[in-house]
C-alpha cells in the first residue's frame, strides 16, 4: 500500500519537475512566435498574452515577405545542411571504419591527429581557408561552405562512429570475408547499415551547428544569392532593428525550419543514443 | 517542337530586353558596395542607385551591407582573401588608413570630382601629410538633442534648454511630471554612452577643435579639468534614465522615443530616419546646452562615412566611374536628402528639405563644429583611446567608475604608448 | 602491432587509404593547414606588407605587457565562472532530468525529451536575441511574469549589471544546452542492464538509493565524457557573448571570455585594428588551454573511470 502511495507522489513529483522545465525551455521560444502574430501595440502593451482576434496581425510576416528573400535563403542552408551532413556520414564513416577495423602503424596517430579538431574551433583559419576558396574560385558559392562544414564535422563524427564500429561483431565481418566479399562490400553493405542509429546522431550533431552558423556564410558567401536563412535572418534583424513586427516575424521563420527538421529526425536521434553510442 | 520554343525563348528575351530599356550591354560591369548600413538597404535599392544606372546601364551596382557589428571584421578578412566586393565604405581615420597603406583601397587623390572637397572634408581620409586620398567623403554626422514636442508641451517647457542648468531643470519637471522617460540613453552596447553622451556635450567643455588640437599635441591632458567636466555631467544623468537602463540597447531606446514614450534622446542626427517613421511624433532638435549662459558652443560635426575603392577590383574602370558620380552634386542632393542626417561634406550647396536636418545644419552658423576627439591618431595603439572611452562613459553614466578615476584610466592608456610630437 | 588477421592480408592494404583518404583529405586541407597558418603566425610581427619571426615575442607582450595581460586574465577568469556554472548547473539539472526521463513506467516522457531539447537545436542569433528581449525592462515580459508571481521587486537589467551579467549568460547558455547532457546521461542510464538493476531490488536497494548506489557509479564514464564536451564548448564560447552584449562584452568587461577577447585581437572592433600577429598568439594560448585540460581528463580521469565499464 505504502509502496503504492510513495510511488504515486513519485509520478507527480517527477512531472511537476519536468513539466516546470519544460515550460522555462519552451516559454521563450514560445512568446517570440505568439508575439508575431499580434499588431504592434499589443506587442509592447501585452506581451505575454497569445494574439487574440482583437490583437492578431500578419503585418511582421507581410514585411519579411516582401523585403527578405526567404525562400532562397531557406533553400541555400538546406542545401548547405543536407549536403555537408551526407558528405560528414559516408566520409566519416569511412575513416572511422579504417580506424576501428584494420590495425596499421600509423593508426593512434591518426586517430590522435583527426581528434585534434574537435578541440580547436576552425573560426581561427578563416583568413586561410577564404584564401583557399579565392583561390579555387569557389569564394561566394555554397560549395565553400559546404567544404568547410565538412571538414569542421569530420573529427567528432569519426570520433564516435569509430566507437561505434567497434561493437560490430566481428563474425559478422568475418563471414562475409569467407563469402569472399571486398572491403568496400563488407563496409558499404554489411556495416554501415548496421551503424545507422549512430549515423542519425552524428547528423543531428552536426546539423545543428551548420545550420545556425553565422560567420562562414558572412565570410565565404555574403552575397545575396548564397545567403543563408540564419545570416539572412541576422541581416534582416539589423535592417528592421526598430520594426518589432518584422523582427519577430523573422526569428520564427528562422526557428520554424530546424524545428520542423529536428522533430522530424528525433526519433532516430534517441534511437541512436540509446542503441549505445556515447557511453 | 523544340525549335519553336527556342524561337519563343529568343522573343521573349528580346522583348524584354526592349521593353525594359536594358539594351543587353556587351561590356557591362557589376559593382558591390559594402557598407555597415543595413537600414539604408532600401534607399540605396530603391532611390540612389537606380539614378546612377539610368545614366550608366552598363554598370549594375549592387548595395551589399553586413550589420555593423561585424563589419570591419568581415571586410578585412575579405580584403585580405581577396573576396571583397569593389566599393569598400570607409570608416575615418585610421581604420581604412590601415587599409590604405596595407594596399587594400586604391589612391583616390586624382580621381575626378575629387575638387569638390575641402582639406577639411577629406582630413579623415588623407593620409597623415594630406598628399594621398584613399575614399570619396560622404557625410558627417551631427550630435545634440531629439526632444519630443508634447512631452515639453504637457510639463510647461516653453523653449529648449540653453544651458546645462536649464538642462537638468527641464529634465527635473519631466522627472516630475512621470508621464515620459526624461532622458532616453542607456548604456549596454557602451557607444552610446560615449557617442551620444561624452563627445555629445564635451565640445562645450574642451572648446571643440581647440581641445581637440592640444590633446594630439599633448599640450592638455585627459585628466584636465575641461575634458573631465563632461564625465561628471554624465554622472548626473543616471536618475533621468528610464529603470533598467543599464540593459537598454540603442534600438531599444530609439524604440522609446520613435512610440513617444521618451522626452529627449541625446542623438546622432541619423536617427531622425528612424523617428519619421512614426508620422505622430512632433519633435525638434536643440544644440548640446553650453556650461554658463553667452558661452560659445561647439557641436560634434563628424566626419562619419566616405566610399573608397577596392584595389583590387577587377572593375576599376566601372568603380572610377561610379566614384566620379558620388563625388558630384548630384549624389550630394539625393543623398543628403533620402537619408536625412547625413550632411554631405561635398562644397557644393545642398539644400537639406527634412525640417529636423534643417535645424542641426542650422546649428553649423551659430556653433563652431569639430570632430570627435578620440578619433584622428588617439586610436592608432592598444589599448584603443576610443573604445576605452566607450566603457568609460557606461561606468561613469552606471555609477560604477567616478569622471576622475575615468579620465586618469583613459589618459594613462593613452601615456601607455602615445608620445605627442615635440 | 600486426596481428594473425592482418598478416594474412595483402602488404599494401590499399582499402585502408581509399577509406581514409577523403576525410583526411578535405580535414587537412581545410582545418589542419589552415590552422598551422594561425599557429606560424603567432611567431611573427608586422603586417602582410612586412612580416618579421619574433620568435615567442608576442606570447611575452601577452602575458607581461599589463596592456595585454590584465585583458587576457580577466577573460580567462570570466571563462573558469563560465565553465563553473555550466558544470555545477546545466550537467546536475541535465542527469535529474535524465533519471526523471528514464523512468520506463512514466508517460509523456517522449515529449519532455523533445521539448526540453528544443533549445540546443537554435542558433545564437536566435538565442541571444531571445532572451535580450525577454530581459529588456523596455519590453517588460520578465517584469510582467515575475511581478505574477510577487517577485516584481527582485527584477535587475541582469545584462547590464557587472555583477550579474556573466552569471545571467552562464544562465542562458545552461539553458540553451541541458539538453545535450540530458540526452547522453538517459542513453546512458537506458543501456544499464535491466538484470543489474534486479538484482540491486532485491538486495533491497531502490528509488533514491538504487540511483545513488547503482547507477550513477555506471554512468560516470558518460559524466567524464559530459564534462570534457562541457570544457571545451566553454573555453571555445564567443557567440553568445558577441549576440547578446557585442564584442564590447560589456559592462565593463565583466562578460568578455577568451573567445570575445580573441575576436577583438584577431579582427579588431571599431577603431580597435585586427592584430592578426597577436591574435593568432591568443589562438594558441586558448588551444594549448583546452589541449591541457583534455589531457588531464584523459590521463587521469578517464583511466580511472574505466574499471566501472561493462
Amino acid at each position: 500500500m505504502s509502496q503504492a502511495r510513495n510511488s504515486l507522489t513519485r509520478s507527480v513529483l517527477s512531472h511537476a519537475i519536468l513539466l516546470t522545465y519544460t515550460i522555462i525551455a519552451l516559454a521563450p521560444v514560445l512568446v517570440v512566435i505568439l508575439n508575431s502574430f499580434k499588431t504592434r501595440a499589443a506587442i509592447f502593451n501585452q506581451p505575454v498574452m497569445p494574439p487574440l482576434p482583437s490583437t492578431f496581425s500578419l503585418i511582421g510576416y507581410a514585411t519579411v515577405f516582401g523585403r527578405g528573400n526567404f525562400a532562397l535563403y531557406f533553400t541555400n542552408s538546406f542545401i548547405v545542411t543536407v549536403v555537408s551532413v551526407v558528405l560528414v556520414m559516408v566520409f566519416g564513416a569511412m575513416a572511422g571504419f579504417a580506424l576501428s577495423e584494420y590495425r596499421f602503424k600509423l593508426n593512434t596517430l591518426m586517430g590522435l591527429y583527426l581528434a585534434v579538431g574537435i578541440m580547436i574551433p576552425i573560426r581561427l583559419g578563416t583568413v586561410a581557408i577564404l584564401q583557399i576558396m579565392v583561390a579555387t574560385g569557389l569564394v561566394n558559392s555554397l560549395w565553400a561552405l559546404i567544404l568547410v562544414y565538412t571538414a569542421s564535422g569530420l573529427p567528432l563524427s569519426i570520433f564516435i562512429l569509430a566507437e561505434f564500429m567497434r561493437q560490430v561483431s566481428d563474425d559478422l565481418k568475418n563471414a562475409g570475408r569467407i563469402d569472399g566479399l571486398s572491403e568496400y562490400k563488407i563496409f558499404f553493405r554489411l556495416v554501415f547499415p548496421l551503424v545507422r542509429p549512430a549515423l542519425a546522431t552524428v547528423a543531428v550533431f552536426t546539423m545543428i551547428p551548420i545550420w545556425n552558423d553565422l560567420w562562414f556564410p558572412l565570410i565565404l558567401a555574403p552575397g545575396e544569392a548564397t545567403k543563408t536563412i540564419t545570416l539572412g535572418a541576422q541581416s534582416f534583424i539589423g535592417q528592421f532593428l526598430t520594426d518589432w513586427n518584422a523582427v519577430l516575424a523573422a526569428l520564427s521563420l528562422a526557428i520554424l525550419p530546424i524545428l520542423v527538421l529536428y522533430l522530424i529526425f528525433s526519433r532516430q536521434l534517441i534511437r541512436g543514443l540509446t542503441s549505445g553510442a556515447v557511453k | 517542337m523544340m525549335t519553336r520554343l527556342h524561337i519563343k525563348l529568343m522573343l521573349a528575351t528580346a522583348a524584354l530586353a526592349v521593353g525594359t530599356g536594358l539594351a543587353p550591354a556587351f561590356a557591362a560591369s557589376n559593382l558591390t558596395i559594402e557598407s555597415w548600413r543595413p537600414d539604408d538597404l532600401p534607399i540605396w535599392q530603391d532611390t540612389i542607385l537606380p539614378v546612377f544606372m539610368k545614366e550608366h546601364p552598363d554598370i549594375k551596382v549592387t548595395f551589399a551591407p553586413s550589420d555593423s557589428t561585424q563589419y570591419d571584421a568581415a571586410v578585412r578578412s575579405k580584403l585580405q582573401g581577396g573576396s571583397a566586393g569593389d566599393i569598400i565604405t570607409c570608416r575615418p581615420f585610421d581604420a581604412s588608413l590601415a587599409l590604405f597603406k596595407a594596399g587594400q583601397l586604391a589612391d583616390v587623390t586624382s580621381l575626378p570630382g575629387m575638387e569638390n572637397f575641402s582639406p577639411t572634408a577629406k582630413v579623415a581620409w588623407s593620409t597623415d601629410d594630406g598628399k594621398q586620398a584613399f575614399c570619396v567623403p560622404m557625410a558627417s554626422v551631427l550630435h545634440g538633442f531629439i526632444y519630443n514636442k508634447d512631452a515639453f508641451d504637457k510639463v510647461g517647457i516653453t523653449a529648449p534648454p540653453k544651458t546645462m542648468d536649464e538642462f537638468y531643470a527641464d529634465l527635473d519637471k519631466i522627472k516630475a511630471d512621470g508621464t515620459y522617460i526624461p532622458l532616453d540613453l542607456g548604456t549596454h552596447d557602451q557607444w552610446e554612452a560615449a557617442t551620444m553622451g561624452y563627445q555629445n556635450i564635451g565640445p562645450n567643455y574642451w572648446k571643440g577643435e581647440e581641445g581637440r588640437k592640444a590633446l594630439i599635441a599633448g599640450t592638455q591632458k585627459l585628466t584636465d579639468p575641461q575634458w573631465v567636466a563632461p564625465f561628471k555631467e554624465l554622472a548626473k544623468w543616471k536618475p533621468y534614465l528610464a529603470d533598467g537602463f543599464e540593459s537598454q540597447s540603442d534600438s531599444d531606446s530609439t524604440n522609446l522615443f520613435q512610440n513617444g514614450r521618451a522626452a529627449i534622446y541625446p542623438a546622432g542626427s541619423w536617427a531622425i530616419t528612424s523617428f519619421e517613421k512614426n508620422p505622430d511624433l512632433k519633435m525638434a532638435a536643440f544644440p548640446p546646452p553650453v556650461a554658463k549662459a553667452g558661452d560659445e558652443c561647439y557641436i560634434s560635426d563628424h566626419v562619419d562615412i566616405a566610399m573608397g575603392i577596392n584595389a583590387a577590383s577587377k572593375n576599376m574602370e566601372a568603380a572610377k566611374t561610379f566614384m566620379t558620380w558620388v563625388a558630384s552634386d548630384e549624389f550630394a542632393a539625393l543623398y543628403s536628402n533620402a537619408l536625412p542626417g547625413f550632411f554631405s561634406l561635398s562644397s557644393h550647396e545642398v539644400k537639406v528639405k527634412d525640417p529636423i536636418a534643417q535645424q542641426f545644419v542650422a546649428w553649423r552658423n551659430s556653433c563652431k563644429s569639430t570632430i570627435r576627439s578620440t578619433y584622428q591618431i588617439l586610436s592608432r595603439g592598444t589599448p584603443n583611446l576610443e573604445n576605452d572611452t566607450w566603457t568609460a562613459s557606461a561606468n561613469v553614466i552606471n555609477g560604477t567608475q567616478t569622471p576622475e578615476a575615468a579620465a586618469q584610466k583613459l589618459q594613462a592608456g593613452l601615456d601607455s604608448w602615445y608620445k605627442p610630437a615635440k | 602491432m600486426a596481428d594473425a588477421t592482418s598478416k594474412q592480408r595483402k602488404p599494401i592494404r590499399w582499402h585502408i587509404a581509399v577509406f581514409l583518404a577523403p576525410a583526411v583529405l578535405i580535414y587537412s586541407l581545410l582545418m589542419i593547414i589552415p590552422l598551422l597558418g594561425t599557429l606560424q603566425q603567432s611567431t611573427m610581427t608586422g603586417d602582410i606588407t612586412n612580416r618579421a619571426f619574433i620568435g615567442l615575442g608576442n606570447f611575452v607582450t601577452l602575458f607581461t605587457d599589463p596592456r595585454w595581460s590584465s585583458g587576457f586574465w580577466n577573460a580567462f577568469r570570466n571563462n573558469i565562472y563560465f565553465f563553473l556554472i555550466n558544470m555545477l548547473v546545466q550537467n546536475p539539472l541535465g542527469i535529474l532530468l535524465a533519471a526523471l526521463l528514464s523512468n520506463p513506467t512514466l508517460r509523456l516522457r517522449g515529449f519532455y525529451r523533445t521539448a526540453i531539447f528544443i533549445p540546443t537545436i537554435l542558433s545564437f542569433v536566435i538565442v541571444g536575441f531571445v532572451w535580450k528581449l525577454l530581459l529588456s525592462p523596455i519590453w517588460g515580459v520578465t517584469p510582467t511574469i515575475m511581478k505574477f508571481f510577487h517577485a516584481g521587486q527582485f527584477f535587475q537589467p541582469w545584462l547590464g549589471k557587472e555583477q550579474y551579467a556573466l552569471t545571467t549568460l552562464s544562465l542562458i547558455s545552461v539553458w540553451q544546452y541541458v539538453g545535450v547532457p540530458m540526452m547522453l546521461v538517459y542513453a546512458a542510464l537506458l543501456s544499464i542492464p535491466d538484470e543489474v538493476l534486479e538484482a540491486a531490488e532485491c538486495d533491497g536497494i531502490t528509488g533514491m538509493n538504487q540511483f545513488w548506489k547503482i547507477q550513477l557509479p555506471l554512468i560516470l564514464p558518460t559524466l567524464g565524457i559530459i564534462s570534457i564536451l562541457t570544457f571545451v564548448g566553454n573555453f571555445n564560447a564567443f557567440d553568445l557573448v558577441y549576440v547578446a552584449q557585442t564584442a564590447a562584452a560589456g559592462p565593463n568587461f565583466s562578460t568578455d571570455l577568451l573567445g570575445t577577447f580573441l575576436y577583438r585581437t584577431f579582427f579588431g572592433m571599431q577603431l580597435q585594428q585586427g592584430d592578426q600577429n597577436m591574435g593568432s598568439a591568443v589562438a594558441t594560448v586558448m588551444f594549448l588551454i583546452i589541449l591541457g585540460g583534455v589531457c588531464i581528463y584523459l590521463f587521469t580521469v578517464q583511466n580511472r573511470l574505466r574499471r566501472y565499464q561493462f
